[in-house]
Order: structure tokens, then sequence, then C-alpha cells
């Protein structure tokens, strides 16, 4: 038996058939849709590498049946850029050196990003803390998580105000 | 050809522009943060099947039953592997045939010797498969008793410990030295298990193209392990390809091949098709190492002005069943603390566990914490400040061999540090310090040092037609900016700018890179390329000096300098022409050196060489509730060379957060009943989150060494966390006055027992 | 994870229909089921998805004032209610301070209420375990253990409950609408789950198939929103489970306590509610006497159950220290670390 699963993924409408409902969202987006770059660290919802936006909210991924998404819209770290352009988040880790491995980077990433959305941090570095330790880093590239995070989030409400 | 230009002495006059040494930032973050870094098992060949590991539950006995039948009839399960069926190999899992080898499971009969060792592998179409498959093998078996604890069994005296240090080593005679101190203090101190919980679990994606063999895994040691298979599999080691460009953290735990990644070998030999593997999270309790617990005491003793007269630090530590692994818990003590008598023991148990091995730091991480919080309690018994006390017994030679050191710059680290976080406002009296809020306040410090080692590697420099030059190295990147520092070197090497420098790295058919671990990689490597850079300039520099066509024609190679693309004329800069020239009129495409980086005997038979570090931390406690918070912590360096401060910070700070873990959060809790670990996972396996690091910063100070090596590379991957989790522990004490010799430090060991 | 059946149904009906089968299970979001099914500590044979009954995804006030949660309300985004968190301000400081952001974002409030424990025994399926294996013996009672029960438990089962969530509703008296083959009930929050004794295998009092349709807080605690904390304490300082935790709520007048609200978690196999404790309370002055008074009755009928008797002082310490804050005063913005100790309370340390 099959079943059928509509998503957009990074934007591109997909409709696929599902053999298996076993299938979680990390599983179908790294073995079957191979768009890797999100991480399986833990698989148990412990580590926050498997991160990606579903309808603009940051979950884990490994937690998450595909089949029970019908509908959602995925955001992964391939979807973040805008061609060469990277987003604010993106350009931050780099400049504050947020990463050291990069396994645990693309979850970090977008949990960042989700943070963002979230708008519960304000740029209290505390804040950023907590909402970011969903996100192991073994490597603790923390502090510069935490200050590409409020970089970030400030080239962000500029654009806005800008625009 | 020797060159007169000898660049191993002086690079300075190479740079222009200087890439060594600048902030970069890493050359791999754009993969890295767009998700393009491809590790091992993002690898999906076509045709690619996926292998699930069933492991044991109980710790020692024999597997009697697998339901095989009941896996293969799961939709979707293409084989399964078990001893019954499993291709031979040519080397044998249990032999040694070197002493970087290993023993390991591969199926190689019934045996369990720990819990979580593989005991069968399913192979299926789809992952989902392959994991369900692997749960119906339902294994039964023959069980004997675990021998699990520091207690387990008859202790003996291990042949040796570590990296070959002697299992008795005595300087002086201690036991006189603690007779006649005014002072003596004995403290036992414990550090349980450390797992190194890289966050990419090890994975493996393996191909067989006739004899060949093509595999994705990451290791921090691709030479080594691709002779380890060519042994294994009785094929040339030509024969075998292993990619490894990015490690999702290594921290030891990829530094040997383990029975997982052969099984995925193995696998794909099996249904001939391409393999992937991914250890699962809990999987990886066992067959990779671990660091062992330790149970270590020290006795100290000291003159009535605070000097130390004796140390003595026995370490108990565990090995496994079937192999010989020595944590050098106590050899830290050797070259710390200047003492007149100084003398280290080891005894050992064997336990029903995987092998203990490397774990960031081997050795000195538990052997720190321990002898820093010894220190430190020595230090409050002669009533001085902790920082006081270790600068009264500084030492101004290594304390047991009596060498000078190549260079050490600890004085300066104390000075800066303690500075930098305020140390000296700190009462001596403990639990004294309160917040606004009324938590307990304390502040705590701890010397930080690694050895400067270097191992062999090796690295080949071409100069293209063009000017542009390509580096190559098999040299591994786990997060510690490989990448980028080998890149900042090879340019400077070449006198070029980074962005005409290709470095290749990352796979078994470059140059052998020797291992990324003891915090030797960039000096060894570093100096392999910088040698490789001065061979190939030197033979520009032949070129061009013996032609008359040249401007630089008669000038010698030493009256040749190597600038941003050019060779000059030393005494007329004037004077000179670029490489592409030299190499047109040669007719030339390109021009190719080669280097080694190995340490220089003369130098280690001289010199003692470590780096140091002073490492400042304050804790908040709740003193009832017992929770603990480090609110602030500041490290100051001493490691030479540094190549990329921007990285070395990162790597640093990476370091001094292990700290923080080994005080206060990580530890393996193992059923003594059944040796099977109850926290196998990352929820209650604690590795610190962000919410666990508030304030924290490092800093190198300037350091000049002449002696370690040409580029004076010490290392960093290791030091920030020696001396760091004694810091906290210290800092705890002070907050509390409670002195936890147990570690991590519990809410159990503090929360009030009153009412 | 073993292969199973999977259904959608579309309202609480369907999915009841649904549920009937033998083996099935409820699937809501998935954040604890998925895991436990991945450790292959329950396999079931069907799982009925919830995710998409659209009727269970509102937080509504009825007439009466009570507020009524659907199951399948996020965690984040109940907590992140600005007009429930200012009403309910100990429940919301709960849930932020479960799990991660992450999990948050997609765990239900129904599904909260029936995550299992975190007792490694459980999760070992080679290790005896009464709860997922009845009658097989419990290999935590003489095994590693310091984070069990230390109230309610017995020989069978010394597991405690992990949810924070459950804490502050037990404490104000929620209501948990239930919905199955015989039709709708309620159960209050306090007497859903079950204490160990001999069939710690039940956890609760739901009947098979039954399923949570909403959660309802009464008006009346909103009475306590200017006076109601949580606060938890564990061995990291975010993203890990309770060594133990509280929740108070106070009505004061003229520094006099009008009612109290207590209960503990981390401590026993349900929320803990401390009603002797509350008793006691009442009428008594707000100041540390009261509360420790208060905290001994709590922990009166305590006992360890392995390695874990620190456990009790610090509970003790805890409901002072939640009771002394509740009196402090709800902040005014949810603390930047959500139930930690170190979200400042000044003055309320018992030895400054």
């Amino acid at each position: 038996m099959n079943w059928t699963v509509r998503l957009a993924v990074n934007g591109e409408p997909r409709t696929l058939a599902l053999d298996d409902p076993r299938v979680t969202l990390l599983d179908l987006l790294r073995e079957r849709l191979h768009l890797t770059g999100t991480k399986k660290g833990c698989d148990r919802g412990q580590c926050g590498a498997c991160t990606v936006l579903v309808d603009g909210r940051r979950i884990n991924s490994c937690l998450t049946l595909a089949v029970s998404l019908d509908g959602a819209a995925i955001t992964t770290i391939e979807g973040l850029a805008q061609g060469d352009r990277l987003h604010p988040v993106q350009e931050a880790f780099i400049a504050h050196d947020a990463l050291q491995c990069g396994f645990c980077t693309p979850g970090q990433i977008m949990s960042a990003v989700g943070l963002i959305n979230e708008g519960q941090a304000g740029d209290d570095p505390e804040r950023v803390r907590e909402g970011m330790s969903g996100n192991l880093c073994r490597c603790s590239a923390y502090v510069g998580i935490v200050e590409a995070v409020r970089d970030a989030q400030a080239t962000l409400t500029d654009k806005e105000r800008a625009a | 050809m020797t060159p007169e230009l000898n660049l191993s002495r002086d690079p300075a006059h190479l740079r222009h522009g200087s890439n060594i040494g600048q902030p970069l930032s890493r050359v791999d973050g754009l993969a890295k943060v767009t998700g393009t870094a491809r590790y091992a098992a993002d690898n999906n060949p076509p045709g690619l099947l996926y292998a699930v590991t069933a492991v044991s539950s109980i710790a020692r006995g024999r597997v009697v039953a697998l339901d095989v039948d009941a896996a293969k009839a799961h939709p979707g399960v293409v084989e399964v592997m078990t001893p019954a069926n499993r291709p031979a190999l040519a080397g044998d899992p249990d032999g040694k045939p070197n002493p970087f080898a290993f023993r390991f499971e591969a199926l190689q009969n019934d045996r369990v010797r720990y819990a979580n060792q593989p005991i069968a592998l399913v192979i299926a179409e789809s992952l989902e498969a392959a994991t369900e498959g692997a749960a119906l093998l339902a294994p039964r078996y023959e069980a004997e008793p675990a021998r699990i604890g520091l207690d387990a069994g008859d202790a003996y005296v291990p042949p040796v410990v570590g990296m070959g240090f002697p299992a008795e080593s005595h300087h002086g005679d201690v036991e006189a030295a603690l007779a006649g101190s005014d002072r003596q203090i004995t403290a036992t101190y414990e550090t349980p298990a450390h797992y190194h919980n890289a966050m990419e679990p090890h994975a493996i994606v393996a191909e067989w193209q006739g004899d060949k063999l093509v595999i994705d895994t990451p290791t921090q040691g691709l030479v080594m392990m691709r002779g380890r298979l060519a042994e294994l599999f009785g094929i040339a080691p030509e024969s075998i390809l292993i990619r490894s460009p990015y490690l999702g953290g290594g921290f030891g735990g990829k530094g040997f091949i383990a029975g997982p990644q052969i099984l995925g070998i193995l696998a794909a030999k099996l249904v001939g098709r391409p393999v992937k593997l991914v250890v699962r999270r809990e999987q990886l309790y066992g067959p990779f190492g671990h660091r062992s617990p330790t149970r270590q005491t020290l006795r100290l003793g000291a003159d009535g002005a605070g000097r130390l007269s004796g140390i003595h630090h026995h370490a108990r530590i565990a090995t496994s069943s079937f192999e010989d692994f020595y944590e050098a818990a106590a050899h830290v003590t050797h070259t710390l603390y200047a003492a007149e008598a100084i003398a280290t023991t080891y005894d050992a148990v064997r336990m029903d566990t995987g092998t203990p091995l490397f774990v960031r730091a081997p050795g000195i991480a538990p052997g720190s914490i321990a002898l820093e919080s010894a220190v430190d309690e020595m230090a409050e018994a002669c009533g001085l400040d902790p920082l006081a006390f270790r600068v009264k017994n500084y030492a101004e030679v290594e304390p047991s061999t009596g060498k000078p050191f190549s260079s050490k710059a600890l004085r300066e680290c104390y000075t800066q540090g303690a500075e930098r976080f305020g140390w000296w406002e700190r009462p001596l009296k403990a639990r004294t310090m309160r917040d606004k809020d009324g938590f307990l306040v304390g502040w705590g410090m701890g010397t930080a040092t690694f050895h400067a080692l270097m191992f062999a590697g090796q690295a080949r420099a071409v100069i293209r037609r063009d000017g542009s030059g390509v580096v190559e190295s098999g040299a591994h990147d786990m997060g510690q900016g490989a990448w980028t520092a080998f890149a900042q070197i090879a340019a400077d090497s070449l006198a070029l700018e980074l962005d005409q420098v290709t470095f290749k790295a990352g796979t078994s058919d470059l140059p052998d890179a020797g291992i990324a671990g003891g915090s030797a990689h960039t000096a060894t490597v570093g100096t392999a390329i910088h040698n490789a850079g001065a061979a190939v300039i030197a033979k520009l520099a032949e070129l061009a000096t013996s032609d008359q066509r040249s401007p630089l024609f008669g000038a010698g190679n030493a009256g040749v300098i190597a600038r941003n693309g050019r060779l000059l004329r030393r005494d007329d800069e004037g004077r000179g022409e670029s490489y592409a020239d030299i190499l047109a009129r040669a007719g030339l495409d390109q021009i190719e050196g080669s280097g080694s980086g190995v340490p220089d005997p003369a130098a280690n038979e001289q010199y003692a060489m470590h780096s140091h570090g002073a490492v400042f931390a304050e804790v908040k406690v709740d003193p009832d509730l017992g929770q603990v918070r480090v609110t602030r912590m500041v490290g100051a360096f001493a490691a030479g060379r540094i190549i990329n401060p921007k990285l070395v910070n990162s790597q640093l700070i990476g370091g001094m957060i292990w700290g923080i873990s080994l005080a206060l959060h990580e530890e393996a809790v193992t059923d003594r009943r059944t040796g099977r670990i109850m926290n196998a996972n990352l929820g209650e396996y604690h590795v610190p989150v962000n919410a666990d690091v508030p304030a924290i910063e490092a800093f190198t100070v300037a350091e000049h060494d002449p002696f370690v090596n040409p580029l004076g590379i010490k290392g960093v991957g290791e030091i920030g966390i020696t001396g760091s989790a004694g810091a906290v522990a210290n800092a705890v004490a002070h907050a509390t006055g409670i002195r936890v010799r147990r570690f991590p430090v519990r809410i159990s060991d503090l929360v009030r027992s009153g009412h | 994870m073993n292969r199973f059946d999977y259904v959608k149904p579309a309202t609480v009906a369907e999915a009841i229909a649904a549920a009937g089968a033998p083996g099935a299970a409820y699937l809501a979001s998935g954040t604890n089921l998925l895991d436990l099914m991945k450790g292959n500590v329950v396999r079931p044979e069907r799982l009925v998805d919830i995710t998409h009954i659209k009727e269970l995804t509102r937080i509504e006030t009825s007439g009466n004032g009570d507020v009524r949660i659907g199951a399948l309300v996020r965690n984040a985004d109940l907590a992140y209610d600005a007009s429930f968190a200012k009403d309910f301000p100990a429940v919301a400081e709960a849930l932020l301070s479960g799990a991660s952001a992450q999990l948050r974002n997609a765990a239900t409030v129904g599904g909260n209420l029936l995550q299992r424990t975190r007792c490694a025994y459980f999760y070992d399926t080679a290790s005896a375990c009464n709860k997922r294996a009845p009658g097989s013996g419990c290999d935590a009672r003489d095994g590693e253990n310091s984070q069990h029960a230390v109230l309610g438990w017995s020989e069978a089962c010394i597991a405690t409950n992990p949810s924070d969530f459950c804490v502050p509703l037990a404490a104000f008296d929620a209501v948990v609408e239930v919905e199955g083959a015989s039709g709708r009930r309620e159960v209050a929050l306090e007497a859903l789950h079950l204490l160990t004794g001999t069939t710690p295998d039940r956890e609760s009092v739901l009947a098979p198939g039954e399923l949570i349709v909403a959660i309802r807080l009464p008006a009346a605690a909103r009475a306590f929103a200017k006076h109601a904390r949580y606060l938890k304490v564990r061995e990291r300082n975010s993203y890990a489970f309770a060594v133990v935790s509280a929740a108070a709520g106070l009505v004061l007048e003229n520094g006099s306590i009008q009612q109290a609200r207590l209960a503990l978690g981390g401590v026993a196999a349900k929320p803990w509610r401390a009603h002797e404790a509350e008793a006691l309370l009442a009428g008594q002055p707000a100041e540390h006497g009261s509360f420790e008074r208060a905290a001994e009755a709590a922990l009166r009928e305590a006992t360890p159950s392995g390695d874990n008797a620190y456990k009790i002082p610090l509970a003790r310490q805890l409901i002072v220290r939640a009771l002394q804050a509740a009196m402090q005063g709800t902040p005014s913005r949810m603390p930047a670390l959500p139930a930690s100790p170190f979200s400042a309370v000044p003055g309320a340390l018992h030895d400054a």
C-alpha cells in the first residue's frame, strides 16, 4: 500500500507515494529526497541536529512521521539561501565562527531561524541561550552561536525597518 | 637536493601579507552553513542498501540463538549477516599487527565481551526495514556474570600506560619527602567513564568495485585506516579509497576503525551492492572506545611556606577483558608543579566493557581535575590563595626530568588571566561570596597543560604554470579548522595569497598526514606543508638562478626570496620574476616538491615541550537546592604560534566547555549487574547545552617557541579541557565549602541536607 | 520500529472508532510515542493519527470562565498564548521549562498528559520492568535509581512521571475531558494518573480506546495568577528532565494566606498534589515558617526507593522556595530561564 503525501519542500511542491508509514520526515529528506543537509545525530529528539521548519515552526524531524505531514510546507537548510545570497543567519554563523565540525550546524541554523520567527527572545543573550538549548553542539560553539543569532536578528530587524 | 635557502629555520622572510596569524573565517564555512558539506552518511550511491546492526544486551557470554527467519521474513530485508555467513577476513580482528591496531568484533564468533557489541547485521532495501529486521532477531544468550566497576576483579599493574609510559615512575624519594613535610593531604577523586558523543554518529558507505574498495567514513587517520583495511581484507592499500572530507566531530573516537565499520564493508561484499551503515546513537556506547573511569589518590606534602615537597599520584583505571589500553591519568603530575619528589603509580582492572581508548585530552583530562583539586586542597591547607600557591610552585624546568621547557609562558597566562578575571578580589575563605540574590558564588582556577606533540606526516606542493599552487595532504578536519589553517600555511609556504592556492585533504590517496589527534595535527601537517612549499620554492629558485636568461641568475639559492608569487633577489628586490615566467621559460607545466613533518629527536631530547594555560571560573550555586551554574570563565593559554586566532579561540572555548562538562555534567551510568549503560542517549548522558554556558572567553598570550618545530606550533585541541574542569570543581568548593571528589558534581552532593 | 496500520480520521468519532481495534494507539505529534516505538518499548499495531482533527486545536473560554484547551494544542502555543499565560502563569512556566523549543512546538497538551516515564529500565527492553512487561520484575529497584520516586512508590515500580505540565495542572484542579466508545466523561487531572501499586502497567484511569479531547482549567484557578510559580531543579540548566519540581500558587490577603495550591513533580508516578500542605497553609501568615511546615507535611510520607534519599530534603526545600517565589509574586515577564532556581528571586534563599 502507498500513502500519498503532498509536501512543499523548500517551496517546491512534491507529491510523494510513500510505501512505508514508518518513514520519518528526517529519513524522507535524507534517504529518499537526498536532501542530506539535515542531519541525524540521535534520532530521538535529544540533540536538535535534525531541526527543520514545518509551516515556519522549528521541530525535530526525527520524531515526525512523514505520512502525517500531508499538506505541510517544509524548509530545510538547503532552502534558506536565495540563490548565492546567504540568509543572514548563515552569514552570521560564518562571521562569528559559530561552528566547528559543522554537523549540528544546519540544525542550529534552522533552530535560530525558528527562534527569530517566534520573536520571544529579543536581544537578551540569556533568552537566546535558553531558546537554543535544544541544539547540542559537542564542539561547543555555543558562544559564537549566541553571538550569531543576535547579530542575524539585528540584521533582519534592520531589513524589516528598511522595508 | 638540500636547499641552501633554509626555509625551515626562518619562515618569516617568506611571508607577504602573512596568511599565518590571520583570523580568517573558516574556508569550509560556506559548505557547512548551506548543508552542502558532505559527511559520510550523506552519500547515497545508486543501488544502495541499508544495514543495521543488532547489538548485545549482555556484557559477557555467548549468543546462542538469533531468529534469522523472522528478520528475513520482514518485507524489504535482503540478507542477515551472522558469524555463520559473514564473508571471510584475511586479517584477524583479534590480531595485533601493530600497537595501534585495536581488537574489535566483526562477527568472528558467538562470544559477547561487552554490552552493545554487534552480534548480527541486517541488510535491507530501506532503513526502516533494516531497523525492524535487526529488532526481530530477538537474540538469546548464555550469559556469564558481568565484571563492572573499578573493584570488578583483581587489580594488577599494567605493563605500560598511555603511549608507552611506565606504570611506575619515581623522581626522588616521594615517601621521604612526604614524611618530612610540614603539611600533608591525602585525597581520592573519582571520574566516570566518558563517551565521545560526537554529534555525527559513526557511519560508513561501502562499495566494492571489483576488488577495489571505496568507502565514505569519518576518520582521524586516513592512511592508517587504509593500512588496517588492507591487512584485514588482504588487498593492496592502493585498492582502497577512503573519503573523509568532513568529520562531524572526532574527539579521539574516530581514530581507529571499529567493528561496525568493518561489518559495513563485509555487508557490501556479501550482497554485492553498496551498503550504508549509520550507527544508532545508543550503539555508540561500546565498540568505539571511551574514557576509562578512574579512581585517583593524591598525596601531597608541603613545607611551612607552601612549597610542595612531594606528590604521589596513584590511578586505578580499567581496560577491557580482551585488550590493553591504560588511561595515563597520573602523568600530568610529572610536568606541572615543582616538587622535590614525584611518584606516579597505576593499577588496573579488567571490565566487561568495550576497550577504553583515547578521548579528548586522554589521561590529562581526568588527571588534571584530580591534580588541580588536590593542589587547591593543599593551598587551602597552607592558607594560601590558590593562584599564589601555584606560582610559588611554578616549575622552571620540567619537574620529573629536569629538562628546560622549549617555551613556557605560563606565568604570563596566570598574570593576564587573573587580571582579566579579577581574581585578586577573591576572598580566601570558602562560602563567603554571595550575589545580590543570595546565591553562593565561588571562584576557582586550574592550570592547563598539554604536551606539544608531533607525529609523522607528509605533504606535496605544486606550483603550476599559471603561477598558482596546489598543496595536498591527507589531513583531517574534524572541526578544528584543518581546511583553513593548512590552507593558510600552504599559501605562506608558497608565498602566495590564499585564493591562489588549492588545498586538498580528506582522502586516503593523498600524502599520509598521520593521525589527527594528540593536538599534533597542525604541528605535524603544518610542518610537512611548510617543508613541501620550501622544497618547491627551492626547486624553482634552482631553475632561475642557474638560468642565464633569468634576472636571478647567479644569485644562488640563499640570495633569493619568494614573495607574492615571485622570486626576488635578496640584495636587490627590484630584480625578480614570477613563478609563471620561470616555469614557462623552463618549458615546465608544473614543479613539485614534497615535505614531511616529523619531530626533531635532538630537540625532544633536550627540551620538555608543553602548552600551558590558566583557567579561572566563577560558579553560582543554589545553597538550598544544589543546582550549579557556571557564570563566567576566562582562559589564558600559551600554545606557541597561533595559525588562526579566530579558529583557535573556538577550539579553546570548546575545550573549556568540555571542562565544564567533566566537572558538572557528563557521566556514563552503568548497571553493575548487567554491564549495560543505562543512559546511552543524549537525553540522559548530559553534555552541556547552550544555557549551561554563559560568559566565557579565551585568549592566547604570545609565546615564541624555536624548538618544537619550524613554525613554532604547539597545538590547542585538547588543552582547553585541562585546567578548566579543575577550575570549575574548585569554584564549586569555594562557593559551597563542600569539596566534592566524585565527578561530575551532582545536585545530591550539594543539596542542603537539613531542614 | 514495527510495521503498523496507519489511519487518519477527520473527526473524534472516527478516531474513537478506529482506535477500537486491538493494539491501536493514538498518534498526536509523536514526540514521545515515536521515541518509544524506535526503542521497541511499545509496538502498536495500528496508529490512529489524530493530528488532523481540527476541533481539538482550539483554546476557548467558556461562559463560566473555565478555559478549555483542545488536546491537540501545541505546548508552545499554549505557553505563548498571552491571555492564557497571564491567567495561568505557572502552567505556562512549566510548559516552557520542558524539553526544547522544537519539542514544545510539536508536542501536544493531550499527549503530554500521557507521557511515559523516563525510567531507564522501562526504556531498556532487556531489563525487567513491571510497567512495560507486567510480572517481569523491577530492575530499577536495586539498580541505578538516583532519579526515582520517593512518594507513592511500590515494590513493583519506583518510576516517576516526567511531565512538567501536569504538575501545575494538578495543583490548579485541571479537569480532563475524555471521550470513548461509551461517550464523554470528565476526570480530575489529579485522578487521571494512577500510583504504581501492583499494576504499574496501568498508568491512568483511561479505558482502552479512550481519547483525551481537552483539558479544562477552572475559572477559580485565576485567583492564583498573581502568585504562582513553577520551579524545576535539574542537572543541566535547560533541556533536562526534573530531578524534582514544584508548582505553587497562593491567594494572599494582608500577608495572610487565603488559599494555597501545591504540587510536586519528579517524586512519584503521578504529579503529586500536596493537599495536607495546602490545608496547613490556609489561614497562616505568608512567611518562611508556614512554608517550612507545609514542606514538612508534604514530604512526611516520603521514603527513598533507592539511592535517592537526597530528593526528600531537596523536595522540601524546593517547596519552600516555590512558595516563597509565589509569595513574592508572578514575574511580570516569563523568566529568561523558565522555572530555573536561578530565575532570580531576591531574598528567597533559605540561608541567605
